[in-house]
Protein backbone atom coordinates (compact mmCIF):
# COMPACT_ATOMS: atom_id res chain seq x y z
CA UNK A 1 0.00 0.00 0.00
CA UNK A 2 2.71 2.52 0.95
CA UNK A 3 4.62 1.68 -2.43
CA UNK A 4 1.46 2.48 -4.47
CA UNK A 5 0.72 5.64 -2.28
CA UNK A 6 4.37 6.59 -2.89
CA UNK A 7 4.43 6.09 -6.74
CA UNK A 8 1.26 7.88 -7.44
CA UNK A 9 2.91 10.94 -5.43
CA UNK A 10 5.98 10.36 -7.45
CA UNK A 11 3.53 10.14 -10.72
CA UNK A 12 2.04 13.27 -9.57
CA UNK A 13 5.57 15.35 -8.58
CA UNK A 14 6.99 13.89 -12.09
CA UNK A 15 3.73 15.36 -14.16
CA UNK A 16 4.02 18.27 -12.21
CA UNK A 17 7.87 18.96 -13.27
CA UNK A 18 6.74 18.06 -17.02
CA UNK A 19 3.70 20.75 -17.04
CA UNK A 20 6.55 23.06 -15.66
CA UNK A 21 9.00 21.90 -18.59
CA UNK A 22 6.59 22.54 -21.19
CA UNK A 23 5.66 25.43 -20.09
CA UNK A 24 9.20 26.60 -20.11
CA UNK A 25 9.67 25.25 -23.35
CA UNK A 26 6.41 27.21 -25.09
CA UNK A 27 7.68 30.71 -23.99
CA UNK A 28 11.31 29.96 -26.31
CA UNK A 29 9.36 30.00 -29.50
CA UNK A 30 8.22 33.11 -28.91
CA UNK A 31 11.58 34.92 -27.18
CA UNK A 32 14.06 33.42 -29.78
CA UNK A 33 12.62 34.88 -32.94
CA UNK A 34 12.56 38.08 -31.45
CA UNK A 35 16.18 38.00 -30.96
CA UNK A 36 16.96 36.69 -34.32
CA UNK A 37 15.49 39.17 -36.09
CA UNK A 38 17.21 41.95 -34.03
CA UNK A 39 20.48 40.40 -34.55
CA UNK A 40 20.17 39.03 -38.41
CA UNK A 41 21.53 42.45 -39.62
CA UNK A 42 24.95 42.36 -41.33
CA UNK A 43 27.22 44.74 -39.21
CA UNK A 44 28.11 46.91 -41.79
CA UNK A 45 29.55 49.94 -39.71
CA UNK A 46 31.67 47.53 -37.62
CA UNK A 47 33.50 45.88 -40.68
CA UNK A 48 34.42 49.41 -42.22
CA UNK A 49 36.14 50.33 -38.83
CA UNK A 50 40.19 50.98 -39.48
CA UNK A 51 40.81 50.01 -36.06
CA UNK A 52 40.07 47.65 -33.30
CA UNK A 53 38.59 49.89 -30.95
CA UNK A 54 36.66 51.48 -33.43
CA UNK A 55 35.46 48.53 -34.62
CA UNK A 56 34.64 46.98 -31.17
CA UNK A 57 32.61 50.03 -30.47
CA UNK A 58 30.85 49.67 -33.60
CA UNK A 59 29.92 46.32 -33.15
CA UNK A 60 28.83 45.89 -29.34
CA UNK A 61 28.85 49.60 -28.12
CA UNK A 62 31.27 48.70 -25.33
CA UNK A 63 34.85 48.12 -24.65
CA UNK A 64 36.65 44.42 -23.81
CA UNK A 65 38.47 43.68 -20.76
CA UNK A 66 41.40 41.34 -20.72
CA UNK A 67 40.44 37.94 -19.43
CA UNK A 68 42.28 34.83 -18.68
CA UNK A 69 39.16 32.83 -19.50
CA UNK A 70 39.13 33.47 -23.28
CA UNK A 71 41.95 30.65 -24.43
CA UNK A 72 43.56 32.30 -27.98
CA UNK A 73 44.93 29.01 -30.31
CA UNK A 74 47.15 31.21 -32.87
CA UNK A 75 50.61 30.39 -34.59
CA UNK A 76 53.73 32.47 -33.64
CA UNK A 77 54.96 32.90 -36.60
CA UNK A 78 52.42 32.18 -39.53
CA UNK A 79 54.57 31.48 -43.24
CA UNK A 80 51.55 32.62 -44.93
CA UNK A 81 49.52 35.65 -44.06
CA UNK A 82 46.94 34.55 -46.36
CA UNK A 83 45.95 31.42 -44.18
CA UNK A 84 46.37 31.88 -40.58
CA UNK A 85 44.61 29.66 -37.95
CA UNK A 86 43.30 30.84 -35.50
CA UNK A 87 40.44 29.44 -32.52
CA UNK A 88 39.55 30.32 -29.44
CA UNK A 89 37.88 28.59 -26.76
CA UNK A 90 36.14 29.84 -23.30
CA UNK A 91 34.80 29.06 -20.16
CA UNK A 92 33.10 31.67 -19.86
CA UNK A 93 29.19 31.11 -19.32
CA UNK A 94 26.30 32.95 -21.23
CA UNK A 95 28.55 33.37 -24.41
CA UNK A 96 26.33 35.33 -27.42
CA UNK A 97 29.37 36.19 -29.35
CA UNK A 98 32.79 35.94 -31.12
CA UNK A 99 34.21 37.98 -33.24
CA UNK A 100 38.12 38.42 -34.22
CA UNK A 101 40.06 41.19 -34.64
CA UNK A 102 43.73 41.91 -36.53
CA UNK A 103 45.11 45.41 -35.50
CA UNK A 104 47.41 45.88 -38.70
CA UNK A 105 45.08 44.86 -40.92
CA UNK A 106 43.34 47.70 -43.16
CA UNK A 107 39.96 46.59 -41.86
CA UNK A 108 40.36 45.11 -37.94
CA UNK A 109 37.50 43.22 -37.30
CA UNK A 110 37.83 40.10 -39.93
CA UNK A 111 34.59 37.83 -38.72
CA UNK A 112 31.80 37.92 -36.36
CA UNK A 113 30.10 34.89 -34.98
CA UNK A 114 27.24 34.55 -33.23
CA UNK A 115 26.35 32.06 -30.76
CA UNK A 116 23.05 31.24 -29.84
CA UNK A 117 21.86 29.06 -26.79
CA UNK A 118 22.94 25.78 -26.79
CA UNK A 119 26.07 26.20 -29.17
CA UNK A 120 29.38 26.19 -27.62
CA UNK A 121 31.43 28.89 -27.01
CA UNK A 122 34.30 27.87 -29.59
CA UNK A 123 35.04 28.35 -32.77
CA UNK A 124 38.06 27.85 -35.53
CA UNK A 125 38.60 29.33 -38.72
CA UNK A 126 41.36 30.85 -41.09
CA UNK A 127 42.44 34.39 -41.15
CA UNK A 128 44.14 37.15 -43.33
CA UNK A 129 46.73 38.83 -42.24
CA UNK A 130 48.34 41.94 -43.97
CA UNK A 131 51.89 41.70 -42.13
CA UNK A 132 53.10 40.91 -38.34
CA UNK A 133 50.48 42.46 -36.06
CA UNK A 134 48.52 41.22 -32.88
CA UNK A 135 45.35 39.17 -33.08
CA UNK A 136 42.38 39.80 -30.80
CA UNK A 137 39.38 38.00 -29.83
CA UNK A 138 36.56 39.31 -28.20
CA UNK A 139 34.04 37.42 -26.60
CA UNK A 140 30.73 38.78 -25.56
CA UNK A 141 28.96 36.73 -22.39
CA UNK A 142 26.43 37.98 -20.12
CA UNK A 143 26.20 41.25 -22.14
CA UNK A 144 29.99 41.71 -20.90
CA UNK A 145 33.01 42.22 -23.05
CA UNK A 146 35.90 40.11 -22.72
CA UNK A 147 39.67 39.86 -24.66
CA UNK A 148 42.60 37.79 -25.57
CA UNK A 149 45.63 39.43 -27.32
CA UNK A 150 48.31 37.69 -29.39
CA UNK A 151 51.27 38.82 -31.78
CA UNK A 152 51.71 36.81 -34.56
CA UNK A 153 54.20 37.02 -36.75
CA UNK A 154 53.67 36.93 -39.97
CA UNK A 155 56.45 36.30 -42.57
CA UNK A 156 54.81 36.55 -46.06
CA UNK A 157 51.83 39.41 -45.92
CA UNK A 158 48.31 38.07 -46.70
CA UNK A 159 47.42 41.17 -48.56
CA UNK A 160 50.03 42.47 -50.87
CA UNK A 161 48.92 40.14 -53.55
CA UNK B 1 26.73 23.65 -60.97
CA UNK B 2 28.14 21.18 -57.60
CA UNK B 3 27.58 23.71 -54.64
CA UNK B 4 30.00 25.59 -53.31
CA UNK B 5 29.91 24.35 -49.62
CA UNK B 6 31.39 21.06 -48.17
CA UNK B 7 29.96 20.42 -44.29
CA UNK B 8 30.94 17.50 -42.47
CA UNK B 9 28.26 17.29 -39.28
CA UNK B 10 29.10 14.46 -36.77
CA UNK B 11 26.89 13.85 -34.23
CA UNK B 12 29.02 12.18 -30.76
CA UNK B 13 25.48 12.15 -29.05
CA UNK B 14 24.76 14.75 -26.58
CA UNK B 15 26.73 17.29 -29.37
CA UNK B 16 27.07 17.44 -33.07
CA UNK B 17 30.52 19.57 -34.57
CA UNK B 18 30.47 20.64 -37.67
CA UNK B 19 32.94 21.64 -40.22
CA UNK B 20 32.66 23.46 -43.31
CA UNK B 21 34.57 24.63 -46.16
CA UNK B 22 33.20 26.86 -48.59
CA UNK B 23 35.02 28.01 -51.99
CA UNK B 24 34.83 31.83 -52.75
CA UNK B 25 37.60 34.04 -53.50
CA UNK B 26 37.27 36.20 -50.26
CA UNK B 27 38.71 39.22 -52.01
CA UNK B 28 39.12 41.80 -49.45
CA UNK B 29 39.61 45.04 -52.16
CA UNK B 30 42.87 45.86 -51.04
CA UNK B 31 44.89 43.67 -53.02
CA UNK B 32 46.20 44.33 -56.50
CA UNK B 33 46.51 42.11 -59.22
CA UNK B 34 49.21 41.52 -61.64
CA UNK B 35 48.40 44.96 -63.60
CA UNK B 36 48.31 46.87 -60.45
CA UNK B 37 44.68 47.12 -60.74
CA UNK B 38 42.76 46.97 -57.53
CA UNK B 39 40.75 43.51 -57.62
CA UNK B 40 37.16 44.78 -56.28
CA UNK B 41 36.10 43.72 -52.86
CA UNK B 42 34.21 40.08 -52.88
CA UNK B 43 33.76 38.37 -49.98
CA UNK B 44 30.82 36.63 -48.42
CA UNK B 45 28.71 38.71 -45.69
CA UNK B 46 27.00 36.30 -43.57
CA UNK B 47 26.90 32.44 -43.29
CA UNK B 48 23.84 30.66 -41.67
CA UNK B 49 23.41 26.93 -40.39
CA UNK B 50 19.97 26.08 -38.89
CA UNK B 51 19.39 23.13 -37.29
CA UNK B 52 15.55 22.30 -36.62
CA UNK B 53 14.11 25.11 -37.63
CA UNK B 54 16.41 27.46 -35.77
CA UNK B 55 19.72 29.57 -36.23
CA UNK B 56 22.80 27.33 -34.57
CA UNK B 57 25.40 29.72 -35.79
CA UNK B 58 25.73 32.62 -37.53
CA UNK B 59 29.61 33.86 -39.23
CA UNK B 60 29.54 37.71 -40.00
CA UNK B 61 32.64 37.75 -42.32
CA UNK B 62 34.38 40.69 -43.27
CA UNK B 63 37.05 40.37 -46.74
CA UNK B 64 39.65 39.34 -44.23
CA UNK B 65 38.76 35.73 -43.76
CA UNK B 66 41.20 33.91 -45.90
CA UNK B 67 39.91 32.40 -49.32
CA UNK B 68 37.85 29.14 -49.64
CA UNK B 69 36.93 29.77 -45.86
CA UNK B 70 36.91 27.26 -42.58
CA UNK B 71 34.84 27.41 -39.95
CA UNK B 72 34.29 24.95 -37.21
CA UNK B 73 31.84 25.12 -34.00
CA UNK B 74 29.65 22.28 -31.60
CA UNK B 75 26.06 22.86 -30.45
CA UNK B 76 24.13 20.62 -28.41
CA UNK B 77 21.73 18.41 -29.72
CA UNK B 78 21.45 17.02 -33.33
CA UNK B 79 21.15 12.99 -33.87
CA UNK B 80 22.31 11.34 -36.69
CA UNK B 81 20.10 11.95 -40.08
CA UNK B 82 18.73 15.28 -38.43
CA UNK B 83 19.36 18.03 -41.35
CA UNK B 84 21.24 21.13 -41.20
CA UNK B 85 20.86 23.74 -43.38
CA UNK B 86 23.52 26.08 -44.30
CA UNK B 87 23.47 29.11 -46.45
CA UNK B 88 25.76 32.31 -47.39
CA UNK B 89 24.88 35.08 -49.13
CA UNK B 90 28.21 37.75 -50.47
CA UNK B 91 28.67 41.43 -50.76
CA UNK B 92 27.60 41.58 -54.61
CA UNK B 93 23.83 39.49 -53.85
CA UNK B 94 25.27 36.45 -54.57
CA UNK B 95 23.73 33.37 -52.78
CA UNK B 96 24.40 29.27 -52.30
CA UNK B 97 22.37 26.64 -49.62
CA UNK B 98 22.98 23.29 -49.00
CA UNK B 99 21.19 20.51 -46.99
CA UNK B 100 23.52 18.29 -44.99
CA UNK B 101 22.66 15.62 -43.24
CA UNK B 102 24.45 15.11 -39.53
CA UNK B 103 26.35 11.47 -39.44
Amino acid sequence: MTDVGFSATRRLILQGAGAVALVGLGNLPFVAPALAAANDKYPEAAFKAKSEADAIKALYGKTAEPSDKVKMDAPEIAENGAVVPVAVTTTLADVTSISFLVSENPVALVASYRIPPGTLPSVANRIKMAKSSNVIVVVEAGGKLYSANKEVKVTVGGCGG
Amino acid sequence: MASTIRVRATSSGETTEVQALIQHPMDSGFVKDSKGEIIPPHFIQQLTFEHDGKNVFVADWGGGVSKDPYVKFTFKGGKKGDELKISWVDNKGATDATTAKIQ
